[in-house]
């Protein structure tokens, strides 16, 4: 009797212990990933019913910030995937050779671009715009008309913040060696630059520019959570840019299958549906979007350089846009 | 010289009340314990503080409701008598009218001089003594030339050998200057020689006054503790 | 037996202090230096980065000063029921969340605020404030209130028998201004100055959101840029090292052009009515408090407005911040306090150095702090751990400068009287603080108590870099709310930010004051 009561009480107790020890997966993220109105907790939930793991988000600033720490860290990093680097982040963070590939088949990736990154596996996307509202007159149709008008916008430094690499991108994949004189043609009207999205969105919500660069899914915000039907996003005949956010598996991470798991998950409904209500962007995997998003812009083309050329461009284009703009 | 008429002044619950009169050339020391009502008077006189009640005349004239520096009087203060950022000459050229200040040296010269700081001149307050600085605050009230002195505790910061020749050079001055002079003090050891007058405070009341000579000859008891 | 002065305190803690913030300024460079791939080289760019800084925090800190002299001289000349509620209040915009102030000024001078909105009543054009009028605007209301208090504690250390004296010489205005205004001006100004010029040097949001765009780049900028997108690590250790070299400069430049301190010893004489002061000087003095308080309160007023709807239904996780941030910052006043402390007490040779070490906090980029202490701490800890215990220790290396500032001329004055008493009495050391000292610090100490622990609430500095999910303090998750659309709640946020970056500034200040006469 009792050494089988010893042998349950060990068995119970192991399990207990296991409970406590569950595999701890680490993914690094951007800020407004986490918050309880973000898409982490959710996903988290979802994720966590299934892996039989113990999901930890941590959250560094920015995309460009979530690189750098990724950097800073090196091989030593905790995490086990970086979760919301976009296109103009891509290159360089392959470079870093910290990444591992993700193995797993894009097919059922529902971007409107076809998808060949072998490190890199999207879980939503956005196109770039301006955001105004509805009230706004003589809404511009391309950059041009913008540069002609007297419309004023509020945009972001491409310096300090991925929209504003994305907006740089879009006017060069636009115009090319033309982007200068479309710069040029826009620096009466851009009433300033900030650091971040969010600055530039408050300026624009506090009626300091009539338009914003953000994203076509903007204006479901405040239709869906504010029940706001007053914002608008202008289409531009140029085509708008893309901004794909990605996810990428660190390559010395302790969990590899789990991490493979994440990543398979990251593309199923419980990820997906969580992305168009909670970070306001279309899922890259998606099915069926919530009302409202059916009220958007949809622009008819869609521009991306791939990752490699985005950030071959990049400098050139900084100095640019620096330079229109500085006259 | 001066007169002190029915005055009646209140600092918080603290009420002073006195009729005074001290002679020209006289050199009052007002005594009394702490909170008797010596600054009280002095700030009254000196008009830092308004009377509720009463007159101050000067010289004959009445200066109850006259701004300080219209009261033909000059002050020695405890402490804070001379501008750092000025030297020797600059701090006592103050008490020349502005209209002289530049072209005043020799004055000024002639005032160190006879407090005994020849040579002084371009010297910051910082680099002299505690009594030095007095000498210096001095000099100025000697230019300034107005018929009556208050000084506030002028030997609280001095030595004893300062204090005598602080003492013997202030009886010195009044008495080539004719200059009246009311002092606070709380010790009228060693100070035979300049003080011709006392008024002992009490409670905001004048409890006894008269010729110094008359009440170190024959002090009331109330005074005795203080000579 | 020979008695020697007795020493105000050993020197050791007071070295050990000084060490710590050099060590906590100094070596984050190194690190970010040795961390680099390649050596740094700083191109053309950068140099228009410098030279834009330079100019935009040399006018900002001088038409801060400028301005501040009036407003400073009002306040010390006037009695006036509410004074001294009206000069905490107005002290408020320095210890602001910069992203707050942003917004509060915009509120009143941008294209849709309040001052634009009257002038378009009346038919004018709207204000359009963004490029350097707009960074200059934003730094002079961020630090305005610093300058009038530098100012006025000077107007409040002139002795009252000083007064009476000028009274008694009769004064006029002219003799004011030489013998009272002027010297001064010249004791507190250029410290002011400097100081000032160097919180505007590591200028970020400010100029990037009003600048109006690339021509308004600073070095906090370009440093971003080097970390976050071009992982340019030896840039980014040059621009860094850029901006102490500008510090050594302003702090030298300080020690050769200021007077040094009046230590007048004051016997704290009820001050007579200030001389020489017309019906005219009276007027003007009115309408400058009037001009200077809707300057720097409506912004905030407007902030409050914004927010007030929203505070009630603030999510639970930024109250949990709110709670994080406010044990922070008393963590955070403590060590600033302790480090003051020791540092005011060294010896007067070694004080003056010290004093300028103390204002590398200010002048070194909190980007470039943040990132050295993360390569030089992560291989021991991580950084989830790191996050709060790191940002407790800048913030309070940041607010170290200013208490000191408060703190250095009342513990010579103590010194200088107390000091000689406690000596003679025969007190330990530790006697003569408690007794002597103490009780005369209690207003700069309780100021620099309030400064410390406002700039630390308000604080996102290196938090953002170690930040995990669980551990956001209210600044940071401010800024999340931002970052999610939620600009309401942002609003709220930021009123509670503001509120409560106001009651610790507060708090301690009345604690410092509560001996002081009305």
């Amino acid at each position: 009797m009792r050494p089988l009561a010893l042998a349950s009480g060990l068995i119970a107790l192991g399990a207990a212990a296991a409970a406590q020890d569950l595999p701890v997966l680490t993914i690094y993220t951007y800020d407004s990933f986490v918050p309880d109105w973000g898409p982490g907790p959710a996903i988290e939930a979802n994720f966590e019913e299934t892996c039989g793991c113990d999901l930890q988000w941590v959250a560094a600033g920015d995309g460009a910030a979530l690189l750098s720490r990724l950097r800073l860290e090196g091989e030593r990093t905790e995490a086990d995937i970086v979760l919301g680097l976009d296109t103009s982040l891509t290159a360089a963070a392959k470079e870093t050779g910290l990444f591992a590939p993700h193995g797993i088949d894009p097919s059922g990736l529902s971007l409107p671009v076809a998808w060949e990154d072998e490190t890199f596996l999207p879980y939503d996307w956005g196109y770039f715009a301006f955001v105004h509202r509805t009230d706004l007159e003589n809404v511009p149709g391309s950059f041009e008309e913008l540069a002609a008008s007297d419309v004023s916008i509020v945009i972001q430094d491409p310096r300090s913040s991925t929209p504003g690499l994305g907006l740089l991108m879009w006017v060069e994949a636009a115009y090319g060696d033309g982007a200068d004189a479309i710069w040029q043609g826009l620096s009466d009207n851009i009433v300033t630059v900030t650091p971040g999205w969010s600055e530039a969105y408050d300026l624009f919500l506090s009626g300091e520019a009539d338009m914003v660069l953000s994203y076509t899914t903007s204006p479901a915000y405040h239709l869906i959570a504010e029940e706001d039907d007053g914002f608008a996003s202008a289409a531009f005949s140029e085509g708008h840019y893309l901004q794909v956010e990605v996810a990428g598996m660190v390559a010395g991470t302790d969990q590899p299958e789990l991490a493979r798991e994440f990543l398979e998950f990251m593309l199923t409904p419980g990820f997906q549906d969580v992305i168009p209500t909670t970070n306001w962007m279309y899922p890259a995997a998606g099915g069926e979007l919530p009302d409202g998003f059916d009220t958007l812009t949809v622009p008819e083309t869609a521009l991306l350089f791939p990752a490699d050329e985005a950030a071959g461009r990049r400098e050139e284009a900084i100095a640019t846009w620096a330079g229109a703009l500085s006259r | 010289m001066i007169a002190l008429e029915g005055l009646e002044v209140t600092r918080g619950r603290f009420r002073l009340a006195l009729s005074l009169d001290v002679a020209k050339g006289a050199r009052l020391a007002l005594v009394g314990k702490s909170g008797a009502g010596k600054s009280t008077l002095l700030d009254a006189v000196a008009g830092f503080l308004k009377p509720q009640a009463g007159r101050i005349l000067i010289d004959g004239r009445d200066v109850t409701g006259l701004p300080v520096a219209q009261r033909g009087i000059s002050i020695l203060f405890q402490d804070g008598n001379l501008f750092p950022h000025l030297d020797v000459t600059g701090n006592v050229a103050l008490g020349l009218p502005a209209s002289r200040r530049r072209s005043g040296s020799a004055e000024v010269a002639d005032a160190l001089k006879s407090v005994g700081l020849d040579g002084y001149g371009d010297r910051r307050p910082g680099d002299l003594s505690g009594g030095q600085q007095a000498r210096v605050a001095l000099a100025r009230i000697l230019l300034q030339g107005n018929p009556v002195a208050l000084m506030d505790e002028p030997f609280a910061s001095l030595d004893p050998t300062l204090r005598a020749g602080m003492a013997g050079l202030i009886a010195d001055l009044a008495g080539r200057t004719g200059l009246t002079i009311v002092m606070v003090t709380h010790d009228l050891r060693g100070l035979d020689d300049l003080v011709t007058d006392i008024a002992l405070l009490e409670d905001g009341q004048l409890a006894v006054s008269g010729r110094a000579a008359d009440l170190r000859a024959d002090p009331p008891e109330a005074l005795k503790p203080w000579l | 037996m020979g008695r020697r002065p007795q020493p105000i305190a050993r020197a050791g803690p007071g070295l050990a202090a000084t060490g710590l913030v050099l060590g906590l300024t100094l070596l984050p460079l190194v690190a970010v230096a040795l961390a680099a791939e390649a050596p740094g080289r700083l191109g053309p760019p950068d140099v228009a980065a410098i030279r834009f800084t330079l100019v935009q925090a040399a006018i900002s800190a001088g038409v801060s000063c400028v301005l501040a002299i009036p407003v400073a001289q009002a306040l010390a000349r006037r009695r006036f029921f509410g004074r001294q509620a009206l000069v905490t209040l107005m002290g408020a915009p320095f210890i602001l969340p910069v992203i707050v102030a942003v917004f509060g000024i915009l509120a009143v001078f941008g294209r849709a605020g309040i001052a634009s909105d009257m002038l378009a009543a009346i038919g004018l054009p709207r204000l359009d404030i963004f490029g350097l009028s707009g960074v200059v605007l934003a730094h002079v209301f961020l630090n305005l209130p610093l300058a009038v208090r530098f100012l006025l504690a000077g107007w409040q250390r002139i002795p009252a028998e000083r007064l009476r004296l000028a009274a008694s010489l009769g004064f006029g205005p002219a003799e004011m201004r030489r013998h009272f205004h002027l010297p001064l001006l010249r004791e507190v100004l250029p410290g002011t100055f400097a100081a000032i010029f160097l919180i505007c040097t590591t200028s970020f949001a400010v100029a990037l959101i009003l600048g109006g765009g690339p021509r308004a780049t600073t070095v906090e900028l370009a440093i971003y840029q080097a970390f976050r997108f071009d992982f340019d690590l030896g840039r980014a250790a040059l621009l860094g090292l850029t901006q102490v070299l500008i510090c050594a400069v302003a702090g030298i430049a300080v020690l050769r052009f200021a007077l040094p301190r009046d230590l007048g010893a004051g016997l704290d004489r009820v001050p007579p009515d200030w001389p020489g002061l017309g019906r005219a000087a009276g007027i003007a003095d009115r309408a400058v408090i009037a001009l200077a308080g809707a300057f720097l309160l409506i912004p905030i007023l407007l902030v409050a407005l914004r927010g007030v709807t929203e505070i009630v239904g603030l999510p639970a996780s930024v109250w949990a911040a709110a709670l994080r941030s406010i044990l922070l910052a008393l963590a955070s006043t403590a060590l600033a306090i302790a480090l003051a402390l020791s540092i005011a007490a060294l010896p007067r040779e070694l004080n003056g150095g010290a004093g300028i070490a103390a204002f590398l906090g200010i002048a070194v980029s909190p980007l470039v702090i943040g990132t050295g202490l993360f390569i030089l701490l992560r291989p021991f800890a991580s950084p989830e751990a790191l996050a709060l215990p790191v940002t407790g220790t800048v913030n309070a290396i940041v607010a170290l400068p200013f208490i000191l500032r408060g703190l250095g001329p009342a513990l010579d004055a103590a010194r200088a009287t107390q000091g000689r008493l406690a000596e003679a009495l025969g007190l330990s050391r530790w006697q003569t603080w408690r007794l002597a000292y103490l009780p005369r610090l209690a207003r700069p100490l309780g100021f620099g108590a309030g400064l410390a622990a406002a700039l630390s609430m308000g604080d996102l500095g290196v938090i953002a870099l170690f930040s995990v999910s669980g551990n956001a303090t209210l600044p940071l998750e401010m800024y999340r709310l931002m970052g999610s659309y939620r600009t309401e709640d942002a609003a709220g946020a930021a009123l509670l930010l503001m509120a409560l970056s106001l009651l610790l500034f507060w708090i301690f200040d009345a604690w410092g004051r509560r001996n002081d006469r009305a």
